[in-house]
């Protein structure tokens, strides 16, 4: 019976979408379990930001005043830019997205399985969250959201194997797709054709085709390219630029479009 | 929970703790090698209450463990009703025979569950693992006395039957 019903289970969760709604209120009535689980981690930030010294405080209040202008000066130039470039978009009747909305959230410290690259943040759709929702640190693309409950949501990365980003090869402009090999530290690209131009070191940004990922964010650079094989296609390989294993804290992103509806 | 005198919820908060053990943080590098503590608990109570543990444990739990660590619906579901089936089947036999053999039917009932894993993960993914993933099962043999010495002490201790 329960050997039945489980491979009904997972025929049902592997080929429709149906079993959603068990699941996220499975995940809402084991929230607790996330929590005891997280505690430590918790409480030993807290305990390092209470008894954080004077000194220390002020050093780093410095550091981050420095980085603060240094960043407000490149916003200076960055706004110029954005409007010379809406001007120019508007000359070629083009319109442009930027100013897309961000919110930070925080990776819970919750271990999932090992062999799947997720992770658990602490926002879900009490804020907005929503299934589909890119998910970025502050260097690149880390992947998108695949599962929310109120207080939670959970992110695939963009190196799980199910997972697949289309990009964009910043020097060439050429279009295609690297997907999740399982390893958190790799990705492929395997449908470029083996005499295409690329090179190692190669920086990958979204290409915003498909209409989930916002476009122009970083994604990866390309690591190894391979293209003595007889298939026509040459194996490429890419890095991450995310820090998947060691971010904590993540940026969501509301493209404009997506502001206004929502959810 | 007084006039339930079979005070079966000891076995229900040992197995939420399982569940948390499963999730709590630990370095990376050692992730891969976590001991499945479910599985463990779970033979334990169905060789120690065969008649109050059923395979309907080893499948709500399963599931519990497949939404909690993000894994395929019924992936968990079915390796631990397997496995709670095996141990009932074989209860008698597992709970005379020597502690060194007794380890060795636990290696083999963790071993079900990371078959059963290894073809889920091979069909939906179409991944392969490398071989640091079977080690896993041998840490659980490796912990099996002391989680059965302890859980048989609560058992006693808390006098559940």
């Amino acid at each position: 019976m329960a050997l039945i019903a489980s491979l009904v289970l997972m025929v049902m969760d592997f080929r429709f979408q149906q079993l959603q709604y068990l699941r996220n209120s499975l995940t809402v009535a084991l929230h607790p379990l996330y929590l005891i689980a997280d505690f430590p981690t918790t409480a030993g930030n807290w305990l390092r930001d209470t008894a954080s010294t004077r000194e220390q405080l002020q050093s780093s209040n410095e550091l981050l005043k420095k980085e603060n202008l240094r960043l407000l000066a490149r916003v200076q130039k960055f706004e110029s830019l954005q409007a010379e470039n809406t001007r120019l978009r508007n000359l070629l009747d083009a319109s442009l997205k930027v100013d897309d909305r961000f919110l930070i959230a925080e990776i819970t410290s919750v271990d999932l399985d090992p062999y799947r690259q997720q992770v658990m943040i602490n926002k879900g759709s009490a804020s907005g969250v929503f299934v589909g929702q890119a998910v970025l640190d502050a260097d690149a693309v880390m992947g998108q959201v695949i599962q929310v409950t109120p207080l939670s949501a959970t992110v695939l990365l963009i190196s799980d194997a199910t997972h697949s980003i289309p990009i964009e090869i910043v020097r060439t402009g050429e279009r295609s797709i690297a997907i999740g090999t399982g390893r958190i530290d790799s990705l492929e690209l395997p449908h470029l054709p083996s005499q295409s131009d690329i090179e190692v070191g190669d920086v990958l940004v979204t290409s915003g085709l498909g209409g989930k990922f916002p476009a122009g964010y970083p994604v990866a650079n390309i690591s190894s390219i391979n293209r003595d094989n007889n298939s026509g296609f040459a194996q490429v390989s890419a890095t991450p630029t995310a820090y998947l294993e060691r971010s904590r804290q993540v940026l969501l992103v509301w493209r404009n479009d997506q502001t206004t509806a929502g959810n | 929970m007084a006039q339930d005198q079979s005070r079966i919820w000891v076995v229900w908060l040992s197995l939420l703790a399982a569940l948390l053990l499963t999730i709590v943080p630990i370095p990376s590098a050692i992730e891969i090698y976590r001991p499945q503590w479910l599985a463990l608990f779970l033979i334990y109570w169905t060789i120690a209450l065969p008649e109050r543990i059923s395979v309907g444990h080893g499948f709500l739990f399963g599931l519990l463990l497949d939404v909690l660590t993000g894994t395929t619906m019924g992936e968990n579901a079915l390796s631990l009703s397997l496995i709670t089936f095996v141990a009932y089947q074989a209860h008698k036999r597992l709970r005379i025979s020597p502690y060194f053999q007794q380890a060795l039917s636990v290696l083999a009932l963790l071993f079900i569950q990371k078959i059963v894993s290894f073809l889920v993960m091979g069909i939906t993914l179409g991944m392969t693992t490398a071989t640091s993933y079977w080690i896993s099962p041998f840490i659980g043999t490796l912990l099996w006395p002391s989680i059965f010495f302890t859980l048989r002490k609560t058992r006693r201790r808390m006098r559940v039957r």
